[in-house]
């Protein structure tokens, strides 16, 4: 498919996702709300790693050629990750050494839930019916924090492009899905390890194959709670999935419930900090008042004992003032009285 | 740093010349990095995102900036009026800073100019980074309010316009409080969605709790360092009202830092107990974790408490940039070292040369403007014409 043609579906497909096939991707009740949502089986007891899904993949998404072949088996020697020109890679595994070796197709998994579309802050990440989680570069900023978020490690980065670079990951073949036809990996694969078809009839198979070879394989289907569950579903033969380098410890938490908490705190701190500083505000100024008026109140009692403790002084002096006075003018009439009495005896004499 | 320094004319101080050479070493990457892109630049990967961009600049820059919420709410909200004079230095730090991270975002996102995308074209109200994105976005602009007065004041002749805004002065606060404590517990919060990446040390539900708390004492710690440096080289700038109390607002900001810092302690340990993840701690990683909170919290904490307690202002000013690099661990353990630890050592990041010399470019920048408009504008001083005003 030309990249024109594929971008062009992936922008019809944005049309239509916001009508009737909308699927919210980060609300506990879209799971429900979404039963005949598709998935896809992996059994990896079944694969061979032939990489033949990877040949697939890499043609009907139009990605560039790798350098070598993919009929080389001895890429297999190394582990892979997808990249930005592999939505697909096969690893291989040796659960125990001189054993056969077990094979594992990494790719999205698609998750029902994705953390990818809970973390972008453009929404350009959807999880649509047909199971596919798809991607917009349209809307895009390169920010990356899908990549940070994804319990997988899926999606990868065009770092080669200045101007344009993408984000890139497994689209479950969302445009072929939408013609009916075939992810271009089920279609490749010759031993029937891959089946795509709805998740909740996917579920049930993988549980009756499992169920019904206890000895072959692990009893668990990945991807059925894993992050609170994954459309892309895998049943593996035993010791364990740790065995094919799959996290068994992600548990069953959604990415969105891991944020919502945080998320939920928003306006409980936007309500409560405005008031809160504000009373912190007015009390501060309220204490500050009180100081004022003590301060004042204070200051006018000073000034009033002062004052009273002044006039209690003059009024002291003045009493004392006019005892002084009045002994004097006492002394003063005693002399005068004194010096008529001389005056009158020397004139008698006289 | 030396400032002014044109006494014989040159401009070519030590100080100049190794700027000089930081600015032409980021301007080549700068052209390297918007012509070959990211990969050509960066050691970031399919496995490591984000680096050294986001780890430093963006965490660390935002935690940094604090000082401007922390102070200005100190001062015009919790009535330590006194330390007015400690505002507009502190507003001017937070705003550069916050312009800064978001400059440097320009060269970590894969498509700058869609930066406006998830505030005006589509938002992805799901995402903890949308958070960020808004609230650092509104707050930037409160900042940029916050700080006008300055500039309006060294223009001259538009009273009318510093008139409307310093009235804006409470309203403009209490905005930037709950900005702040929004966008800084977003930042830890990034990180509630990598419990399988984030190592279980340093993941816990209240990584959101503890990047507020540790905001405070870094804005707290960054004022005190800040003064320190600004009073060795731009002395000859401050006025006596900022003298008279930059001894006392370097004392209250070591008590406030001290209480902050035990309470993040408990926080730590509480943590640790919540999740019972005690023998982590006999691991390397409990190592290097005790490390961090012994080595970069508790101590500067005790530092602070003995400093404020015997009024030794040396022990203050060793904690302040003791505490500044402690938050700066706690980030690059949080985003770098401790993120992605159960990959092989080959796929772990390092930061390219490209990576550092834009980091190195960006504090560079940021320095030169500060000291650009602190020796013009009535920052560390009151401007003569407005002495008597509040703000």
């Amino acid at each position: 498919m030309k990249r024109r043609h594929f971008l062009g579906l992936m922008g019809a497909a944005g049309v239509s996702l916001t009508t009737a096939v909308t699927a919210k991707a980060s609300s506990s009740a879209d799971v429900a709300g979404m039963p005949n949502v598709g998935g896809v089986l992996f059994d990896a007891s079944r694969c061979i790693g032939c990489r033949k899904c990877e040949a697939a993949c890499n043609q009907v998404n139009d990605l560039p050629k790798p350098a070598k072949p993919f009929d080389d088996l001895t890429v297999l020697d190394a582990t892979r990750r997808t990249d930005a020109k592999s939505y697909t890679v096969v690893n291989k595994y040796v659960p125990k050494p001189g054993e056969n070796p077990v094979f594992r197709k990494i790719q999205c998994n698609h998750c029902m839930e994705p953390a990818c579309a809970s973390a972008c802050f453009v929404k350009a990440f959807k999880k649509t019916e047909t199971g596919a989680v798809v991607y917009d570069p349209s809307v895009c900023v390169g920010c990356r924090y899908c990549m940070v978020a994804c319990p997988f490690n899926i999606p990868a980065y065009e770092y080669d492009k200045a101007l344009s670079p993408r984000v890139m990951k497994c689209t479950l073949c969302y445009p072929r899905l939408l013609e009916g036809k075939l992810p271009g990996c089920v279609e490749a694969c010759p031993k029937e390890a891959l089946q795509f078809g709805k998740r909740r009839e996917l579920l049930n198979i993988a549980w009756d194959r499992v169920t019904a070879n206890p000895d072959k394989y692990v009893q668990h289907v990945y991807g059925e709670h894993e992050m609170g569950g994954t459309s892309w579903l895998s049943i593996a033969p035993k010791p364990s999935f740790a065995a094919l380098g799959m996290d068994e410890g992600l548990g069953t938490t959604s990415a969105p419930e891991l944020t919502s908490g945080a998320l939920a705190a928003v306006p409980a701190v936007a309500g409560i900090w405005p008031v809160l500083l504000t009373g912190i505000y007015a009390i501060s100024k309220r204490k500050d008042k009180i100081a004022e008026e003590e301060k004042k109140a204070a200051v006018e009692a000073a000034i009033a004992k002062a004052s009273a403790d002044a006039e209690a002084k003059l009024a002291e002096e003045l009493t004392k003032a006019e005892v002084a006075n009045k002994r004097r003018i006492e002394v003063e009439v005693k002399k005068a009285l004194e010096a008529a009495a001389k005056d009158s005896e020397g004139g008698e004499d006289a | 740093m030396s400032t002014e320094n044109t006494k014989n004319g040159s401009l070519f101080t030590p100080f100049n010349i190794v700027a000089g050479i930081i600015l032409a070493a980021g301007i080549v990457v700068t052209i390297m990095r918007f012509t070959m892109g990211l990969g050509a630049v960066t050691n970031l990967s399919d496995n490591n995102p984000w680096g050294i961009w986001i780890g430093f600049d963006l965490l660390c820059g935002v935690a940094l900036a604090a000082g401007g919420y922390t102070t200005s709410a100190a001062c015009y909200i919790f009535g330590f009026k006194r330390f007015h004079a400690a505002v507009r230095p502190a507003i001017l730090t937070a705003f550069l800073g916050y312009a800064l991270v978001v400059f440097a975002l320009n060269y970590d996102v894969g498509r700058p100019w869609r930066l406006p995308y998830p505030i005006f074209y589509q938002q992805g109200t799901t995402s903890i980074l949308f958070e960020v994105g808004l609230c650092v976005f509104i707050y930037l602009t409160v900042l940029f309010l916050e700080y006008l007065p300055a500039a309006l004041e060294w223009k001259g002749g538009l009273d009318k316009y510093r008139g409307i805004l310093v009235k804006l002065t409470m309203g403009l606060t209490i905005l930037g409080v709950i900005l702040s404590t929004l966008h800084q517990s977003s930042l830890g919060a990034l990180y509630l969605i990598v419990p399988s990446k984030l190592h279980p040390l340093w993941y816990t539900p209240y990584l959101p709790v503890m990047f507020f708390m540790s905001s405070m004492f870094a804005g707290l710690s960054m004022v005190v360092f800040e003064g320190t440096l600004s009073h060795k080289y731009f002395h000859h700038k401050m006025d006596e009202d900022y003298n008279a109390n930059y001894l006392d607002l370097q004392f209250a900001f070591a008590k406030g830092a001290a209480w902050i810092m035990a309470g993040y302690l408990a926080m730590k340990l509480l943590g640790l107990s919540m999740d019972n993840r005690w023998h982590y701690l006999f691991t390397g990683y409990g190592a290097w974790w005790l490390f961090e909170v012994v080595g970069f919290v508790m101590l500067p904490c005790y530092c602070y408490a003995v400093g404020y307690r015997d009024r030794n202002i040396g022990l203050v000013r060793l904690a302040a940039p003791w505490t500044v690099v402690g938050i700066m661990l706690n980030r690059f353990d949080v985003s770098l070292i401790a993120f992605n630890w159960q990959l092989s050592s080959a796929e772990r990041y390092f930061p390219s040369l490209g990576e550092i010399i834009i980091s190195l470019f960006v504090v560079t920048v940021g320095v030169l403007v500060f000291r650009w408009i602190v020796t013009r504008m009535p920052i560390f001083y009151a401007h003569p014409a407005y002495k008597d005003s509040s703000h």
